[in-house]
């Protein structure tokens, strides 16, 4: 060390916690990360969207436009389960096991609810993948948004088993809270592609 | 708890200044570093080699790797030059032509030139920002599993004759379901996904390093360039890599299950690939440069022996570079026919991007011009380089840039020119120099002097020998990717001069790697500092120790090895029984919390394995996407589930929890 021998006086920084919430901790940032890439791959789609739409003569090119009733249903529950995902978060922050408990395995069960639906959304699209590149590109969006959904919903399921059976410090009470960061962003994205699904093939 | 009782509990987690410290005596140092060993060291066998998440091990094999596959597609350009070093040659036949260019550009973009560069922060930059390692060790180790995978996956592939064969850029329809027959597309798409994967997570793990584990004192307006390049890079990958993420599923969507994307008689648009292709392709050349530009500006100020003239300027250029390089897609597509505006706004698009180059460039210049004692050494031969073959790469890029040139040399060898002085130029030459600067550091011997002159001497020949005769090849009209030409065309007496400063690379290339091999062994040996730099990675070992640096040394300037006077009191206290890091705040790195991080685990290879199953998989049947994720899912569970050993259990199992009253 260049400077160490001749200094006397040091920085202790042992008296510094071991764990931050949000923007403090690592987590929060690579949870970030993800969130950013994610976010953009969901908006290169939704520009693919309308690029084609703008190409077409006719959107949709054929058939009728998807029902809005189980769409609007999902976003529906998806929107109500912002509340237990908040609690939860809360809950993890002031180091309350119960609360954590509960709250997540009520998020677990909106998580659930909405795969539910989602598998009865994906049937009145009223087009399938290969029909045409309107098909293709409206079961990509809902694709990838599904593909998240189950995503967290395993992983929270893990993170819930772990709070109810694992060893548990401090930092499961991080991962809670970065965990229901990350559910806002599915609920987030969810509704611009709600938008673009729903209502991209009608309005003109 | 009331305000004064918690003002008051928040004071007493400040770290603090200890006058005359004992922890500082030779022997505590000594009995510290001993425990420090123990700690971070990951253990000697097989299994712990594969377990390994030590940054500068990753970073190293990362690097290696990286030769590794450029070595392959060096050898598949020589092939190819030989093909083309006389007229009607049939070394090679057109098929097997077709799939050694386009293996050749994606190796060398996607295997090579990306994953170098990102690895050379992965290895510098937590040396350089004085922490103990880097965030996210497992989740770096798991996106070096799958670079390798990835790379073994193409090659495996290629010697099965399933290589791609579209070049590297895979437009639709040639590589769509209706033209691009058997598996050659997809597993070029493929391939793509392995890289977009290791790519994301080491930007993921450069940025969250960055801004959270500086040392105290490096506030940003003291990181060293090399790391703003990172940092700035590591932001690029992660906006332009989501297209390239789309394209390529989309396109092995349209192959695999009947989508139509890309299909016009569905209402799919084959431009559309090439929209989203470029909108990643272009930023990735930018990628592969900045890190270069860091490197440059490292080794230009050390060996000016002064810090680069105009810092802030370097960081801002950079910055603009990488936000203009999103806006300039579409001059890959002007032979598209798009419309008159769209046209003349990426040209001034692609023009503009000049302005910040050329602020560094100037800057570098003053630098040197203005250098305190100024050494001509290897790596400041190969940054010295740049000037020269960068700027023609430069100035053709600005005569591609207008349109009307641009459509008459369109899919010429003035096209193939540019991009390898750009690119080579741009970023291989500064590579080459930086391996030599920091090679004492990872090695701890210094390699050749003689040799390294000799290998760069001949690289700067032959490369010239090889690329500059393309330029008037493509002027003269000879197309690219085409697999030999007739006498008749007159273009004989350069190629063959091409082929032979190919040859005159591949010597070099041989002699810088003997220098390697021989220096590994016998080079003179390093010490800590041996060039007299004036960042935080020459202030330890060379190489490091596992656990980077006792004490953690603080900062109180951007050059701190060159500010001794200054004298900032190094870092104490952090646990020396676990791998604990201190976390510090973005924008000045004050002090925040202490975090440990996680130790060595085989859990990111068997994750990198099911991974790789899966994507394999999948090119030969669709449902290999649900199965295959049934094993990732087993692999990330285990990963992610901590073990009762592991976990420092502080407080019960049960109850509320009260961290404040029971932390230490």
């Amino acid at each position: 060390m260049s400077a160490a021998p001749r200094v006397s006086h040091t920085l202790d920084v042992s008296p510094l916690p071991e764990y931050g919430f949000g923007h403090r901790s690592l987590l929060w940032w690579g949870t970030a990360s993800m969130m950013v890439i994610e976010g953009m791959v969901f908006a290169m789609v939704i520009v693919s969207y309308v690029y084609l739409k703008g190409r077409a003569p006719h959107w949709p090119p054929s058939g009728p436009s998807p029902d809005l009733l189980w769409g609007s249903v999902n976003t529906a529950v998806l929107l109500a389960s912002a509340l237990p995902n908040q609690m939860a978060k809360k809950a993890a922050e002031r180091f309350d096991l119960a609360g954590v408990r509960l709250w997540l395995a009520v998020c677990l069960a909106f998580a659930l609810a909405f795969n539910i639906i989602r598998f009865i959304e994906f049937q009145h699209l009223n087009v399938r993948w290969d029909t045409n590149a309107y098909g293709s590109i409206v079961w990509l969006l809902i694709g990838l948004h599904t593909v998240h959904v189950l995503t967290d919903f395993l992983d929270s399921t893990v993170l819930a088993a772990l709070m109810f059976i694992g060893p548990v410090d401090e930092h499961r009470f991080v991962d809670v809270s970065e965990n229901a960061l990350y559910w806002y962003f599915v609920v987030l994205t969810w509704l611009p592609i709600y938008a673009v699904v729903y209502f991209g093939s009608r309005v003109s | 708890m009331s305000a004064p009782q918690k003002r008051a509990r928040d004071e007493e987690k400040r770290p603090r200044v200890v006058e005359d410290d004992a922890r500082l005596s030779r022997q505590a140092q000594e009995r510290q570093r001993l425990e420090l060993e123990r700690t971070w060291a990951n253990g000697r066998g097989f299994i712990a080699w594969l377990a390994e998440t030590d940054h500068k091990v990753i970073g190293r094999r990362f690097i290696v790797t990286a030769f590794g596959y450029f070595t392959l597609g060096g050898i598949l350009a020589a092939l190819m030059r030989i093909q083309l070093a006389k007229p009607e040659n049939t070394f090679l036949g057109p098929d097997l032509y077709n799939q050694i260019f386009t293996m050749h550009g994606t190796t060398m973009m996607f295997l090579f030139a990306v994953p170098v560069v990102l690895a050379m922060g992965v290895y510098l930059v937590p040396l350089m920002i004085g922490a103990r390692g880097i965030a996210f060790p497992r989740m770096l180790a798991y996106g070096y599993w799958m670079f390798l995978f990835g790379g073994m996956f193409l090659y495996l592939m290629f010697f099965f004759n399933v290589g791609p064969d579209n070049g590297w850029f895979s437009y639709p329809p040639l590589a769509g379901p209706e033209y691009g027959y058997g598996k050659r597309a997809d597993v070029w798409a493929q391939l793509i996904t392995f890289t977009e994967v290791s790519g994301l997570v080491v930007a993921t793990c450069l940025v969250v390093t960055i801004f959270k584990l500086r040392t105290p004192g490096m506030s940003l307006n003291r990181m060293p360039l090399f790391v703003w390049a990172m940092l700035i890079v590591s932001f690029m990958v992660i906006f332009a890599m989501p297209s390239i993420v789309i394209s390529s599923t989309c396109l092995i969507l349209d192959r695999l299950v009947s989508t139509h994307f890309f299909n016009q008689a569905e209402g799919g648009d084959p431009i559309l690939w090439q929209h989203l292709f470029w909108f990643f392709g272009h930023p990735e050349v930018y990628i592969i440069f900045l890190p270069a530009l860091g490197m440059m500006s490292e080794v230009i100020a050390t060996f000016s022996r002064r810090s680069v003239f105009g810092y802030t300027e370097m960081i801002l250029s950079m910055t603009a570079t990488a936000f203009i390089g999103f806006g300039v897609w579409v001059h890959h597509m002007f032979a598209t026919g798009l419309p008159q505006l769209g046209q003349s706004f990426f040209t001034a698009a692609s023009i503009m991007i000049v302005i910040p180059t050329a602020i560094q460039i100037f800057n570098w210049i003053a630098t040197i011009w203005t250098a305190r004692r100024l050494q001509i050494t290897v790596p400041f031969l190969y940054m010295a380089s740049f000037f020269f073959v960068f700027i023609i790469g430069g100035l053709t890029g600005v005569m591609l840039a207008s349109v009307p040139l641009d459509r008459q040399v369109h899919d010429t060898y003035f096209v193939v020119a540019h991009f390898h002085y750009v690119l080579i130029g741009g970023s291989t030459f500064p590579l080459l120099g930086g391996i030599y600067f920091w090679f004492p550091k990872m090695y701890g011997r210094m390699l050749d002097d003689r040799l390294g002159r000799i290998s760069f001497w001949l690289l700067f020949a032959g490369f010239n020998l090889t690329f500059f005769p393309m330029h008037l090849l493509g002027l003269g009209g000879m197309p690219r990717r085409v697999y030999t030409y007739p006498a008749a065309m007159g273009w004989q007496g350069m190629n063959l001069l091409a082929s032979v400063g190919a040859a005159t690379i591949a010597v070099s290339l041989l002699v810088y790697l003997v220098n390697v091999v021989v220096s590994l062994r016998r080079g003179a040996v390093a010490g800590e500092n041996p060039w007299g730099a004036a960042t935080l990675e020459w202030a330890t070992s060379s190489p490091p120790p596992s656990y980077n640096f006792s004490p953690q040394p603080t900062v109180a300037s951007s050059e701190p090895l060159w500010h001794s006077e200054l004298a900032p009191p190094p870092l104490v206290g952090l646990a020396t029984d676990r791998r604990e890091v201190l976390v510090t705040f973005l924008l000045d790195a004050e002090p925040d919390h202490r975090y440990e991080m996680p130790g060595p685990s085989l859990w990111p290879l068997l994750t990198a394995i099911t991974t790789s199953i899966m994507f394999v998989w999948s090119i030969f049947n669709p449902w290999g996407v649900v199965w295959g994720s049934i094993p990732i899912f087993v692999t990330l569970t285990g990963w992610f589930w901590p073990t009762e050993k592991k976990e420092r259990i502080k407080h019960g199992i049960h109850g509320r929890m009260r961290p404040s009253e029971t932390l230490p």
